[in-house]
């Protein structure tokens, strides 16, 4: 994408039919660090890549709870994403005020959406730069659902976005058809596997990924990094693998023990491209 | 989404307090059954100490999945089921395969009564609000103030004094039907015969998984033939 004479504000069209602005803002969702998602019939896994800036630091919240049954991960300008799940909590809340009862995920994405269209078409305003993977439960199951800035949403079996997110995408398409069928743990297992694939040879440890989960009868909650760490290691996940250039480490499926076999190359910090 | 409200009628500077009701119904009873919940109520609004109007329905269905009866003020009833269409109609544009159950509209119409109450403004009505979702029965009631409570069996107005001792001493799980429709009747003559503004025609509403039916408005049998009411006058002096 280039700059050119219609992309100034978002309130222009270009000749051919696009909005530009609009594209600028999911650039800058694929800018973010990743943020994957994947869902069971009764269980949705929220999990996401969390660099912190320099060792001094802390770590970007990705991931947000929202209600008792619902959650967000974001990528992208996390200011934004901050904000738009303050509205989801003001609406659920609001929602279990009125009726007693836990606002339908359907129904919260769709409101997300509308004000996300809102941005796309006035002038006074920008597009959120940031995308939303939505993980929710209510009576029709489990939901996980993808929110863009243009305002489109789309529920998915299972979605990454953020950098490098292809990896982890191609990593999940190659699985997504047993998902549905999946336990808890099998569903975990296989978030910290897509993690892992985003990560291109960096060793995964806890102190780099947050895990969330969703289930019936599991209220929403961020793991704590002693059970992650625990599950990279039960899984043997961590993995080692030279250098990113070997897209074909990424075959080994999960069950191979072998896959741990080499803990080399320790996480090399300046690898990243710009992490927001 | 904002819903329009009665009292948004612009200028509420001036002190608005405790109205009167004018036309009002008598006792609902509702009951939990097998299959469902089962609501009773007379067709009678009365205007003070005049059973002016008999053909009122005071058993409403709301929804796919709710039934709400009313005693009180007849025309609060009639707006509050204004606000129940509103209600079920935005639920219904979703179009998301959603929908408020009877526990939601339940909750909203607490909501409802006690933000008027709290105005000093209420809607003058004692709500029943039966239904059934996903196979789970729910019964619950509202009072003019916000009380709001679930139970196996409500009654509002007389039928919380008169009906409720029977019910405790006779509602059982898995009534059936036609047990229900006469544990019904049983308390809906006592109340023909002992509250004053009751009505002989009543209705009685159904609500299962599958729907609602409200019967057609029907009469009970009474006996007053007992031996103390023949003859009244008989041991009495004078012309009155």
């Amino acid at each position: 994408m280039f700059r050119n004479q219609y992309d100034t504000d978002v309130t222009t069209w270009s000749p051919a039919g696009r909005l530009f602005q609009v594209e600028y803002a999911m650039e800058a969702v694929k800018q973010g660090s990743a943020a994957i998602g994947l869902r069971s019939k009764s269980h949705v896994v929220l999990a996401c890549v969390n660099k912190a800036n320099s060792e001094l630091s802390s770590h970007q919240k990705k991931i947000f709870k929202a209600d008792d049954h619902i959650g967000v991960a974001i990528a992208g300008l996390t200011a934004d994403g901050r904000v738009l799940s303050r509205y989801m909590r003001s609406e659920c809340i609001n929602y279990s005020y009125s009726y007693e009862s836990p606002l339908p995920v359907g129904r919260l994405v769709v409101q997300l959406a509308d004000k996300a269209q809102v941005c796309t078409q006035r002038s006074w305003k920008r597009p959120y730069g940031v995308g939303l993977l939505v993980a929710g439960l209510d009576e029709s199951g489990a939901h996980l659902y993808y929110n863009c800035p243009s305002g489109n949403y789309f529920e998915y079996q299972a979605f990454a976005i953020g950098s490098r997110s292809q990896a982890a995408k191609t990593y999940l398409e190659r699985r997504f058809e047993n998902f549905m069928g999946s336990s808890r743990d099998d569903l975990l297992k296989d978030a910290l596997f897509a993690i892992r694939e985003t990560l291109q040879g960096e060793r995964l440890t806890s102190s780099i990924c947050t895990v969330a989960v969703v289930g019936v009868g599991e209220a929403f909650h961020i793991l704590d990094q002693g059970t992650v760490q625990a599950l990279i290691e039960a899984f043997e996940i961590a993995g080692e693998e030279a250098p990113a250039s070997e897209p074909t480490a990424a075959d080994q499926p999960a069950s191979e023990p072998g896959v741990a076999a080499d803990q080399g190359a320790p996480a090399e910090h300046d690898a990243a491209p710009m992490d927001i | 989404m904002k819903l329009l409200d009665s009292t948004d009628s612009g200028n509420n500077s001036s002190i608005e307090r405790t109205q009167y009701p004018y036309v009002t119904g008598t006792s609902v009873i509702g009951i939990k059954y097998k299959d469902g919940i089962l609501m009773a109520a007379d067709m009678g609004a009365s205007y003070g100490s005049t059973l002016r109007y008999k053909s009122v329905e005071r058993v409403k269905p709301v929804g796919k999945h709710s039934l709400i009866g009313a005693s009180g003020e007849i025309s609060d009833f009639q707006e509050i089921l204004r606000s129940l269409d509103e209600l079920i109609l935005y639920d219904n544009m979703w179009d998301d395969g959603n929908s408020l159950g009877p526990k939601e509209v339940h909750n909203y119409l607490t909501r409802m009564m006690y933000n008027r109450r709290n105005k000093f403004d209420p809607l003058w009505n004692s709500l029943v609000l039966g239904g059934v979702k996903n196979g789970q029965k729910y019964l619950g009631m509202v009072s003019m103030i916000g009380v709001h409570f679930e139970d196996n069996h409500v009654a509002t107005g007389f039928g919380n004094h008169l009906a409720r001792p029977i019910l405790r001493d006779e509602w059982h799980e898995n009534l059936t039907f036609e047990d229900g429709v006469k544990l019904l009747e049983k308390c809906m003559r006592v109340l023909l015969y002992r509250d004053r503004s009751a009505v002989n025609k009543l209705q009685i509403a159904k609500i299962t998984e599958e729907g609602v039916t409200v019967s057609q408005p029907y009469s009970l049998k009474t006996f007053w033939n007992f031996n103390a009411f023949q003859n009244p006058t008989a041991g009495a002096e004078g012309s009155w």
